[in-house]
């Protein structure tokens, strides 16, 4: 899946990040602690959070995710932005509650990681 | 929709609170920040989460939510399954991940 | 490596607007040198949870990465309140973590355990009401 059908799926807003055709998603993981994220070993997973932050950032930017769905209407900062660009990593809003949004993206064939 | 159908249809374990195994379930919410549950969850909701400790049972009840599953082959703790039992709140377990377990639940449930 | 190197950074406790910067240099450097993407990950992952646990366990600390010949050590030195029972801090699931730490997404007791996993060799000292010691170290 590429980032261009996840926004569209969420009707989300992309706040930055490229729309490159060629990069695309196969697995998705929803969580808001840190931690439970940086036990993943996967390449290329989506990140489906709650928690907008400065170290959601930083933990995509640890275990090497590109894209990042804020779900429950979490704005990004500009700050967050910055962060972001620096590791090429992708932001998306969205106005869903995380359980809907995983539910659309499941829907979609979105696999999960385990 | 039952809390007992959804235990039976997404084979979740059932650590604590069989009481509240009847309770009508209204759908979902996903979320490990107490705080946001408690802005934004509502009555009668099952609430997917990887927390464990004592707190997320004075959530559940403060908010009347329907059940926990607990994700990622997590236990509750002790305290946190003795007061499931007092509050007649299931807790559930399930070794999926949040994102699955929320994606079939979405299905079964069919809304919000 | 044919050339040892030697970096440090500082860490304050309680700022996690800063929190995982030295983890990010830690990475760009290793990037640069070309190591393989699974040490990377593995590295910058078990130093993330260190410098995070020093922002929210500790009050203030320093980080100490050493390239050597065929290995990465990374020491995290703390003052704080230390660790009493090291063993039951290392049990997943175990954390003390204030509320205002778990409401920043942190705090489910997997930090330490995710370390052990990360690294080859993981040696924790502390002492209770002075501070800790993390050091990681990293085969390439
Ligand atoms: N540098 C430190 N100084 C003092 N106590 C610490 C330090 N590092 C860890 N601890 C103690 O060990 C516990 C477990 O640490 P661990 O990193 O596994 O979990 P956590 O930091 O509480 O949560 P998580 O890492 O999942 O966000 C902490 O809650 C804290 O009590
Ligand atoms: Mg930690």
């Amino acid at each position: 899946m590429k980032v261009s059908d996840i926004v569209r799926i969420l009707d989300g807003r992309l706040v930055c990040g490229d729309n490159r055709s060629d990069y695309t998603i196969d697995v998705a993981f929803a969580s808001d602690l840190m931690s439970d994220v940086l036990t993943l070993v996967n390449d290329n997973v989506l990140l489906i959070t709650g928690l907008a932050n400065l170290q959601t950032i930083r933990t995509a930017e640890m275990s090497d995710i590109n894209c990042i769905v804020f779900a429950r209407n979490k704005k990004v900062s500009q700050e967050m932005v910055s962060l972001a660009e620096e590791s090429g990593i992708s932001l998306i809003e969205c106005r869903y509650s995380v359980f809907r949004t995983c539910g659309l993206l499941y829907q979609a064939g979105v696999k999960p990681v385990y | 929709m039952k809390v007992s159908e959804i235990v039976k249809a997404l084979d979740l374990k059932v650590f604590s609170g069989s009481r509240g195994l009847e309770a009508e379930v209204s759908g979902g919410y996903v979320s490990d920040l107490l705080s946001d549950v408690m802005g934004n969850a509502e009555a009668s909701q099952v609430w997917v989460t990887l927390q464990t400790h004592k707190n997320v049972m004075a959530v559940a009840s403060l908010k009347d939510l329907a059940a926990v599953i607990l994700v990622s082959g997590h236990r509750p703790d002790e305290n946190t399954a003795a007061q499931s039992e007092e509050e007649g709140i299931p807790i559930l377990g399930t070794g999926l991940s949040a994102f699955q377990v929320s994606g079939k639940l979405y299905e079964l449930i069919g809304k919000k | 490596m044919d050339q040892e190197l030697h970096y440090e950074y500082n860490v304050e406790g309680g700022d996690f607007s800063r929190a995982g910067y030295a983890s990010s240099q830690i990475k760009k450097i290793l990037k640069r040198l070309n190591i393989d993407a699974g040490v990377i990950k593995r590295t910058v992952v078990a130093c993330y949870e260190a410098e995070v646990n020093i922002v929210a366990h500790a009050y203030s600390g320093a980080v100490y990465f050493d390239i050597e010949s065929n290995r990465l050590k990374i020491v995290f030195r703390d003052e704080g309140p230390g660790i009493e029972d090291i063993e039951m801090a290392m049990t997943e699931g175990f954390s003390t973590a204030s509320e205002e730490v778990r409401e920043m997404g942190f705090g489910a007791g997997m930090g330490l355990s995710n370390m052990k996993k990360n690294a080859d060799q993981l040696n924790i000292e502390s002492e209770v009401g002075r501070g800790t010691r993390v050091e990681i170290i990293i085969n390439t």
